[in-house]
C-alpha cells in the first residue's frame, strides 16, 4: 500500500469521527497556542531589554563615590563627594579607556513662553553623548568650547522638548532654567525606559562647568555625582577595571586595608544579568506552555488507545484482506499526527492572534520568529509521533485471528 | 484415522500434515489448562476443488479455516500453501499471501463500516499497491459482474444481507486469488439468498477454476460442493467426493 492511500484511509477514519477528532485536536490547539503566546511574550521582553542595552552604550563602567554597601549599588548616595572632575580626566588618560563623562545632577524648573516643566538636569561633558550612545534628533550636542566657557547652552531630551515646545522646533529658542536664560542647541532622539524603568527622555543636559557655577551649585566644588567610563574594547574590561581602581586608590591616597571611597561597576556585566534573567523568564514561560502541549499529547494517546480497542475488528478485517503490520502502524500513526499537525496549525494561528491582542491591550513588545513557529510545529509533530506510536504499535501487533474474533 | 482420498485431479494447493491446535486457558482456580481443538489433521486439497467442511458446533471447523487462511498458526504439524511452508513465512509474507492468494468470506460479512461497497471491494487492491482510482475502476467492474453496480456508493448498513455478502465475495475476488475460504457464508441468510450465493460460488469454481473451501452446518448447502469433509471433536471422520452434487444452473 502506498503512502497516499494510507493517508486517504487515515483521513477517512478521522472524518468518520468528527466530534472526537475535534475534541482531541482542541488539546493540541490550546497547547500550541499557549506555547506560541508564551514564547512571543518572552522573546518580546528579551528583545526589549536587548534594545535598551544596545542604546545604553557599550563597554561601560559607572564609578560612584562611596564604598560598596552591602545593599548593593546606588547611584551616588548624595552626601559623599569624593570623586572629582579631575579623577574623570585622569581616568580618561588610561590606555584602555576611550572616554569618561563626569556627571553632576539635580532637578530644575524650566520655563518657555507660558509653559512650566520640572525635570532632571544633568551637567556633564560632550563625551557623555558618545559614551551613553545618545543620538541627536535636531541641532547639535554642546561642545568642548561651551564646556570651557561655561556657556548657557542646553540639549533637551525628547520628552522634555515635547512638553515645553509641543510642535515647535526648540533649536535656537531660549528657555529659562531656574530663571537663567539658556540657548537650546539640540534635541536628543528618544531612548525609552532604562533597565530600571526610568524614562530616560525626560532630561536636560548642560555643560558641567555651567551647571556647577550657575544652576545646581556645588557644596564641594569639583566633586561629581558619578562618572561614566567607556573602555576601548570588551576584552579589556577586566584590565580596565583594575587600572581604574588602582588609579583612584593612588589619587585618593587610600592605604592598604582601608575601605575604598568609590565603587566601580561594570554596567555591561549588569546588562548581561538582565538579559540572562529575561532568557530564564522566556524559558519558564515556554516550559509552562509545554506542559499544556504534553497534556494535549496524552489526550491524543488516550483517544488513540480507545480507538484501537474500538476498531479492533476493523484492524482484523484489514489484516485478513492483506494489510501488513506496517500499513496498520502507519495508518494509526498518521491519524495521530494529522490531529497534531492540524491542531498545531490552528493553534499557531490562534497563538499569533492572541499575541497580537496582548501587544495591543497590554502595550507590550511581542516578537514572533520563524524559529518559534518551527519549534511549535516540530514539537506538535513530535508529540503526535511519540503519543501516537504506542497505540499504533498496539494495533499493528494484534494477531489477525484475535482481532477478527474481537467483539 | 481414515485414509486420505487421493483421486482428485490437479496438483495440490493445500497440504496439511499431522496438524494440531490447542489453546491454553485459565481454569477457575487460575491453573493453566490446555484445550486441544485439532488432532493430527492430514489434508490435501487440490487446485480447482470445491470442498465443504461440516461438523457440530465446536468441532474445530473455524479453527481449521483460520489456520488455512494464515490468520492463525498451528501448535504443531506443517501447512504448505501452493508449495510454500507457511511456518517459515514472515508476518509481511503472510499478509501478502492473505492479500494475493486467499479471499475470505465470513458469516458476518465483515465489511468495513461506513465505507462504501465500492471502497470495500477496492481496499485489497490498495494493500496490493494499486493506486486508488485504478482500484476503484476494477472494483466497479467486479460489482457490475455481481449485479451490484447500483449499490456501489452504498455503505454496508444500507445493504441487505445478501447484497453485503455479494460485496464481500467481490472483495474476496478482487485480487484474483486461487483460493476462497468461506466460513458459514450463508449462516445469516435466508434459503433463497443462500442458494444465490452458492450459485455464485459454483460458477466461480467451475468457470474460473477457483478453489473453494466452505464451512457449513447445513446439508443442503454442503450438497453444492464436490467434496465433503466431516469434523468431529477435532478429527476428520469423513472425507469423500459428493456423488449427489446439486447443480444450480436453473437459477441463473
Ligand atoms: N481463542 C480461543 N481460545 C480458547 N478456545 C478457543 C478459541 N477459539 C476456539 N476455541 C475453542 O475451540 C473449539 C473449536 O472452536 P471453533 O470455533 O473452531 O468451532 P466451530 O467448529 O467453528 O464451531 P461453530 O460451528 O459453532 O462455529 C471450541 O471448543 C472453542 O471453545
Ligand atoms: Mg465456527
Amino acid at each position: 500500500m502506498n503512502l497516499s492511500a494510507i493517508i486517504g484511509e487515515a483521513l477517512r477514519a478521522l472524518r468518520q469521527n468528527r466530534l472526537r477528532t475535534g475534541l482531541t485536536m482542541l488539546g493540541m490547539i490550546i497547547g500550541v497556542a499557549a506555547v506560541i503566546l508564551m514564547l512571543s511574550i518572552g522573546q518580546g521582553a528579551q528583545t526589549k531589554i536587548n534594545q535598551t542595552i544596545a542604546e545604553m552604550g557599550s563597554n561601560l563602567f559607572i564609578v560612584v563615590p562611596g564604598a560598596t554597601s552591602s545593599g548593593g549599588f546606588s547611584f551616588g548616595s548624595g552626601s559623599i563627594r569624593t570623586l572629582t572632575i579631575h579623577d574623570a580626566q585622569a581616568i580618561a588618560e588610561l590606555p584602555t579607556i576611550s572616554a569618561t563623562a563626569p556627571v553632576i545632577s539635580g532637578t530644575a524648573q524650566l520655563n518657555y513662553a507660558a509653559k512650566n516643566w520640572s525635570t532632571l538636569i544633568t551637567g556633564t561633558t560632550p563625551d557623555y553623548f558618545s559614551v551613553g550612545n545618545w543620538k541627536i534628533e535636531s541641532g547639535t550636542f554642546f561642545t568642548e568650547s561651551d564646556l570651557r566657557s561655561a556657556n548657557r547652552v542646553v540639549v533637551l531630551g525628547s520628552v522634555t522638548a515635547q512638553n515645553l515646545f509641543s510642535d515647535e522646533d526648540p533649536v535656537g529658542k531660549t528657555i529659562r532654567i531656574t530663571n537663567r536664560p539658556f540657548l537650546v542647541v539640540g534635541v536628543l532622539m528618544a531612548k525609552g525606559q532604562s533597565l530600571t524603568g526610568r524614562d530616560q527622555d525626560d532630561n536636560i543636559f548642560i555643560p558641567i562647568t555651567t551647571s556647577e557655577r550657575q544652576v545646581t551649585g556645588n557644596q564641594f566644588p569639583g566633586s561629581i555625582r558619578l562618572m561614566l567610563v567607556q573602555c576601548k574594547s570588551a576584552d579589556e574590561m577586566d584590565i580596565a577595571e583594575m587600572e581604574i581602581t588602582q588609579l583612584l586608590l593612588q589619587r585618593h591616597r587610600i592605604a592598604k586595608g582601608k575601605e575604598n571611597d568609590f565603587t566601580v561597576r561594570n554596567l555591561t556585566a549588569l546588562a548581561d544579568v538582565a538579559t540572562g534573567a529575561a532568557k530564564v523568564m522566556s524559558m519558564v514561560l515556554g516550559a509552562i506552555a509545554s506542559v499544556s502541549l504534553l497534556v494535549g499529547g496524552i489526550g491524543i494517546m488516550n483517544i488513540m488507545l480507545v480507538s484501537v480497542t474500538e476498531r479492533t475488528r476493523e484492524i482484523g478485517i484489514r489484516m485478513a484482506i492483506g494489510a501488513n503490520q506496517r500499513a496498520i502502524l502507519t495508518q494509526f500513526l498518521l491519524e495521530a499526527m494529522m490531529i497534531c499537525i492540524m491542531g498545531g496549525l490552528i493553534g499557531l494561528l490562534l497563538g499569533i492572534g492572541g499575541a497580537w491582542v496582548v501587544s495591543q491591550v497590554a502595550d507590550m513588545l511581542i516578537v514572533i520568529t520563524l524559529g518559534m513557529i518551527g519549534l511549535a510545529f516540530l514539537f506538535a509533530s513530535a508529540v503526535g509521533i511519540f503519543f501516537g506510536f504506542y497505540p499504533a504499535k498496539k494495533a499493528a501487533s494484534l494477531k489477525p485471528v484475535d482481532a477478527l474474533r474481537y467483539e | 484415522m481414515l485414509p486420505i482420498q487421493t483421486n482428485h485431479v490437479g496438483h495440490s494447493l493445500i497440504r496439511i500434515k499431522s496438524l494440531c491446535k490447542s489453546y491454553n486457558l485459565q481454569d477457575a482456580s487460575g491453573k493453566t489448562v490446555t484445550n486441544q481443538v485439532l488432532f493430527n489433521i492430514d489434508l490435501i486439497i487440490n487446485q480447482g476443488e470445491f470442498v465443504a467442511i461440516m461438523g457440530h458446533s465446536g468441532s474445530g471447523k473455524s479453527t481449521l479455516m483460520n489456520i488455512l487462511g494464515c490468520l492463525d498458526t498451528p501448535t504443531s504439524g506443517s501447512y504448505w500453501l501452493s508449495e510454500e511452508n507457511v511456518a517459515t513465512l514472515t508476518n509481511d509474507e503472510l499478509a501478502r499471501i492473505r492479500n494475493q492468494k486467499i479471499g475470505f468470506v465470513f458469516q458476518g460479512f465483515n465489511l468495513l463500516k461506513r465505507v462504501t461497497a465500492l471502497d470495500n471491494v477496492a481496499t485489497p487492491l490498495l494493500y496490493a499497491g494499486v493506486g486508488r482510482s485504478q482500484s476503484r475502476k476494477q472494483a466497479l467492474e467486479l460489482l457490475r459482474r455481481t449485479g451490484l453496480e447500483n449499490f456501489a456508493m452504498h455503505q454496508p448498513n444500507q445493504l441487505s444481507g445478501g447484497q453485503q455478502q455479494r460485496v464481500a465475495i467481490s472483495r474476496a475476488l478482487i485480487n484474483q486469488p486461487p483460493l476462497i475460504l468461506a466460513d458459514e457464508p450463508t449462516g445469516n441468510l435466508d434459503t433463497q439468498t443462500s442458494r444465490e450465493i452458492m450459485l455464485l460460488f459454483q460458477q466461480l469454481n467451475r468457470d474460473q477454476g477457483i478453489t473453494i473451501v466452505l464451512v457449513t452446518h447445513e446439508d443442503d448447502i454442503a450438497a453444492y460442493a464436490k467434496r465433503l469433509i466431516r469434523l468431529k471433536d477435532g478429527h476428520i471422520i469423513y472425507d469423500k467426493n459428493n456423488d449427489n452434487e446439486a447443480i444450480l444452473d436453473k437459477l441463473s
